[in-house]
């Protein structure tokens, strides 16, 4: 068990720099969700942790040790792989002993650990198995069991469920949610999908071009976005964003067709300024809230438990998309007034894109 | 089958028939001349059926040789075969094996060089270079002996390329979790790669143990101390002295017995072989 | 310094036995030894042109080319028709391989003892049939007899390989390729022609190659044991003359530079092969 510390971390492939300094501190126990977008450098990261990749400039310290130059095995942690990386021609037993016969432990202790390990995930009928008898789940636990075994400080996960079916996902994502929980061990985790991030992460970590966007847990993410990037990245469907303009007294935004948009709170610092104002989907409604837009409706999809309603703000091109509750009729090519809770209002500069208040 | 034609069907099985006939008849008519005294060998037309002097001949080439006194037993010649063949194989395969992975996992100053000089090697078959490279192993002083006869054919670009192939195919992964697990750059290779290998190497195995057991040139070249020699140039020798008094029952014992090692490996291992063959030298 | 170890038994095998002695030959080509070899004199292309004035040699170079179509040519028509049959087959076709591909285990210079007992002018199987039908054969004597029994030798020995990899490439030609044109009404032979045989040129240029360099570098063993180059040099091909000129006459300028010819062939011929590798890679 240990905290993990990154002090100004950056990595370059020659003159090509993928990222620019991060600072984080994971504290012991906590499970990290590092998110973003392929290519953002977020596995990068994950293997500079792991020692698989060379640290350009900076530090990591996993508990009160400097790691960067430790060989992975000697960094005290375990990984999961996304295509798992068993050993093919290993029996499960031995793909989890592996690590531990390299370690020297003697044989009862191996098996003691391994019997335990796959008793915690289920697997104990499958020890004598080769991994290519074993289906996309079960190869899952066995990738976990290799890391559970090697009781590391740290556990790093490298997008572990994307080789899986979605209902297999979801599933294991639970698992893997309370067997961090039971174990407590601190556990880096790594995904492009938002859901996965939402609901595993203590903290996320949100992750751009090399650059931490935000740091959080998830509902202050969710709440709260610092830019434009997670605001369109967090959620789903994503945040409807649309650029403006501030009205001179900071009362309206005015879109690039005139049409305007009222704000109950005035914000005259911002009056005059081309800004990008966000709303989430799922916070419209039919009836109430704080104020009203025509809507004019293009495609209604049905899912049964929500509606979600594609179209325009008015008779301007801005593209709106509503999640509403339950079953809604509503006719195509019409125009209906939607109501939206001054509080789901969220605004950023639109030269920086970040999140003005 | 697309449309039923029973005609096809039958020429297809014909024609079959035809082809191993072709290919088997010379085996068929070792098999039979094998089989027969020395004498029946001499009287014209010879014999298309088996005789009974199967068991004769065999000891008669195994333990006392062809061409009377001073010959080389066959046995000698098929023990000195299977260690050329042997040392051929798994010398090609070690050395391949080695380089390989020198090539795919490490980054070091001339690599791409390395590759090159070996792939040359390609270019360079024994028969081009038959003059000099006897002279190279002539000074070295390796005239007559089981190093001379292999480690100047042990070099291999193919097997070399097969290797990288299947090198690049393990995914990076793999070796990433092998170092997590602790293991060096030696314990992957041998705990990992080799086995991960294993096919590949058995169906390199069949091809370069045919390739070593049929050399003939070379060995050809460099033995002339008879303790030294393969049943495959025994053959040559035998049908020289074959000009002046045939003894065709006991050559042909010698020729079934040199092609029996590399067949049996060939029927053995077929699908292993065909695979092999068909993979690797593309 | 582990790469540097792991590389160095092959490159140390690769340099003394393969450079080195490459480089010796290059470096000899341009030497001509006096009859008793007590001088030797650095002629620049003299071994060339001397090689290219000589009538034996422009004829071995003929022959050669003669020799490998015939052995490719063969080799390579009888093998596909066998692999087409195997292909309209569904019983038995493990069976026919097993028969099919054992002549490919079997030495060259084996080879050439089967066939020579087979055709043996005055005991083989065949001869004996031959001359009772009233055909003279003795290709101890007859040049083109001889050149025919070193053909049919070398054929038999490869038509197993060809055959290997003709069936592969047939059985990958995805089935709904061959039922769509049976649908379009096309029969077996127009199919063969129009689908199958276009869909293999791959293979079939790869074997072309394969076969080439087989006929003019695998069969000296071959002909070493039937006919010696004989009768009167008319089955002597290039990679035999190197060895007669070398190893029995001693001509070491002249051999080195058919050593040198034979390798500029061999380089050709791997530029080539891996051109159109390249270009397959890309499909």
């Amino acid at each position: 068990m240990a905290n993990i510390t990154l002090k100004g971390i950056k990595k370059a492939y020659g003159k090509v720099q993928v990222i620019h300094g991060i600072d984080w501190e994971i504290n012991n126990g906590d499970f990290v969700v590092i998110v973003g977008p392929s290519g953002c450098g977020k596995s990068t990261l994950l293997r500079m942790i792991a020692g698989l990749e060379s640290i350009t400039e900076g530090e990591i310290s996993i508990g009160d040790t400097v790691v960067n130059a430790l060989e992975p095995s000697k960094r005290n942690i375990a990984m999961v792989f996304q295509n798992y990386a068993l050993y093919p021609h290993m029996t499960v037993y031995k793909n989890m002993a592996y690590g531990l016969k390299l370690m020297k432990l003697p044989k009862a202790e191996i098996e003691e650990r391994v019997q335990k390990a796959a008793k915690i995930l289920e697997i104990e009928d499958y020890l004598t198995r080769l991994p290519r008898e074993l289906s996309g789940g079960q190869r899952q636990r066995v990738a976990m069991g290799r890391a559970i075994v090697r009781q590391p400080a740290v556990f790093l996960f490298d997008e572990p469920l994307s080789n899986l079916d979605a209902k297999l996902r979801v599933q294991m994502r639970l698992e893997i949610k309370n067997l961090q929980a039971e174990l407590g061990i601190t556990s880096v985790y790594v995904t492009h999908d938002q859901v996965e991030a939402m609901t595993l992460g203590d903290q996320l970590a949100v992750l751009n071009g090399g650059y931490v966007e935000q740091l959080g847990t998830p509902i202050e993410i969710y709440e709260r976005p610092a830019s434009v990037f997670v605001a369109g990245f967090i959620g789903s469907p994503s945040m409807n964003l649309l650029d403006g303009q501030m009205g001179a007294d900071g009362t309206a935004l005015i879109l690039p067709d005139g049409s305007e948009i009222p704000l109950t709170t005035a914000r005259p610092s911002l009056a005059g300024q081309p800004v990008t104002l966000g709303i989430r989907p799922e916070h419209f409604s039919l009836s109430g809230g704080d104020f009203t837009v025509p809507l004019k409706v293009n495609v209604v999809e049905q899912l049964g438990a929500d509606t979600l309603v594609h179209g325009h703000l008015g008779e301007s091109t801005a593209p709106l998309v509503l999640r509403l509750e339950g079953v809604q009729s509503l006719n195509t090519g019409g125009i209906v007034q939607v109501g939206i809770p001054q509080d789901a209002v969220h605004i950023f500069d639109q030269a920086s894109g970040k999140r003005v208040d | 089958m697309i449309e039923n034609r029973p005609f096809i069907t039958v020429l297809a099985h014909f024609t079959l028939i035809l082809g191993v006939f072709i290919v088997a008849f010379p085996i068929w008519i070792t098999f039979v001349a094998a089989t027969h005294e020395a004498v029946r060998m001499t009287q014209v037309p010879l014999p298309l059926l088996p005789g009974d002097q199967f068991f004769v001949n065999l000891k008669t080439v195994l333990f006392e040789g062809v061409g009377g006194s001073g010959a080389v037993p066959v046995w000698l010649m098929m023990f000195n075969s299977l260690i050329m063949a042997m040392l051929i194989a798994l010398g090609k395969i070690t050395i391949s094996l080695l380089s390989a992975f020198a090539i795919v996992y490490f980054r070091f100053p001339f690599r791409m060089g390395f590759f090159w000089m070996i792939f040359i090697t390609l270019m360079l078959p024994v028969e081009v270079r038959i003059m000099p490279t006897f002279e190279v192993v002539s000074n070295l002083g390796m005239l007559n002996s089981y190093w001379g006869m292999t480690v100047p054919l042990i070099a291999s670009a193919t097997a070399t390329f097969m290797f990288r192939q299947v090198f690049l195919t393990i995914p990076d992964e793999m070796l990433e979790a092998a170092r997590v697990d602790g293991a060096g750059p030696m314990r992957f290779f041998w705990d990992i790669l080799i086995p991960l290998s294993r096919t590949n190497i058995a169906a390199l195995f069949v091809i370069l143990f045919i390739y070593g057991w049929n050399q003939y040139l070379w060995p050809l070249l460099i033995t002339t101390d008879s303790g030294y020699f393969t049943v495959v140039m025994g053959i040559k020798q035998m049908l020289e002295s074959a000009e002046q008094s045939p003894v065709w029952n006991l050559i042909m014992m010698t020729a079934l017995l040199a092609m029996l090692p590399p067949i049996i490996v060939v029927l053995s291992m077929q699908k292993m072989f065909v695979r092999g063959l068909t993979e690797t030298e593309k | 310094m582990l790469p540097f170890m792991l590389v160095a038994p092959q490159i140390a095998v690769t340099l003394v036995f393969f450079m080195w002695p490459a480089a010796q030959a290059l470096y000899q080509s341009f030497l001509i030894q006096d009859a008793f070899g007590f001088k030797t004199e650095f002629v620049w292309f003299e071994n060339f042109q001397i090689l290219w004035a000589d009538p034996y040699y422009t004829a071995s170079f003929k022959r050669t080319a003669l020799f490998s179509i015939a052995v490719a040519g063969l080799a390579m028509s009888s093998a596909l028709v066998l692999a087409a049959m195997v292909d309209r087959i569904i019983k038995g076709v493990m069976a026919y391989q097993t028969m099919l591909i054992w002549p490919y285990a079997v030495a060259p210079v084996i080879a050439g003892a089967l066939w020579v007992f087979m055709f043996d002018p005055t005991l083989g199987i065949f001869a004996y049939a031959l001359n009772t039908i009233g055909y003279d054969w003795n290709y101890k004597l007859n040049g083109d007899q001889a050149m025919a029994l070193v053909v049919i030798s070398a054929t038999w020995k490869q038509i197993a390989y060809n055959f290997l990899f003709f069936v592969a490439a047939i059985h990958s030609i995805p089935k709904s390729l061959i039922e769509a044109a049976a649908i379009d009404g096309a029969g077996p032979m127009r199919r063969f022609w129009t689908i199958i045989f276009p869909l293999i040129t791959p293979t079939t240029f790869f074997l072309l190659v394969v076969n080439i360099v087989y006929a003019f570098f695998d069969t000296f063993g071959i002909i070493h044991a039937i006919t010696q180059g004989g009768p009167a040099k008319a089955t002597e091909i290039l990679v035999y003359k190197v060895y007669n000129d070398g190893f029995i006459g001693l001509d070491l300028g002249g051999s080195a530079a058919q050593s040198v010819i034979l390798m500029a062939i061999v380089i050709v011929i791997t530029v080539i092969q891996f051109r159109y590798i390249e270009r397959k890679v890309e499909y």
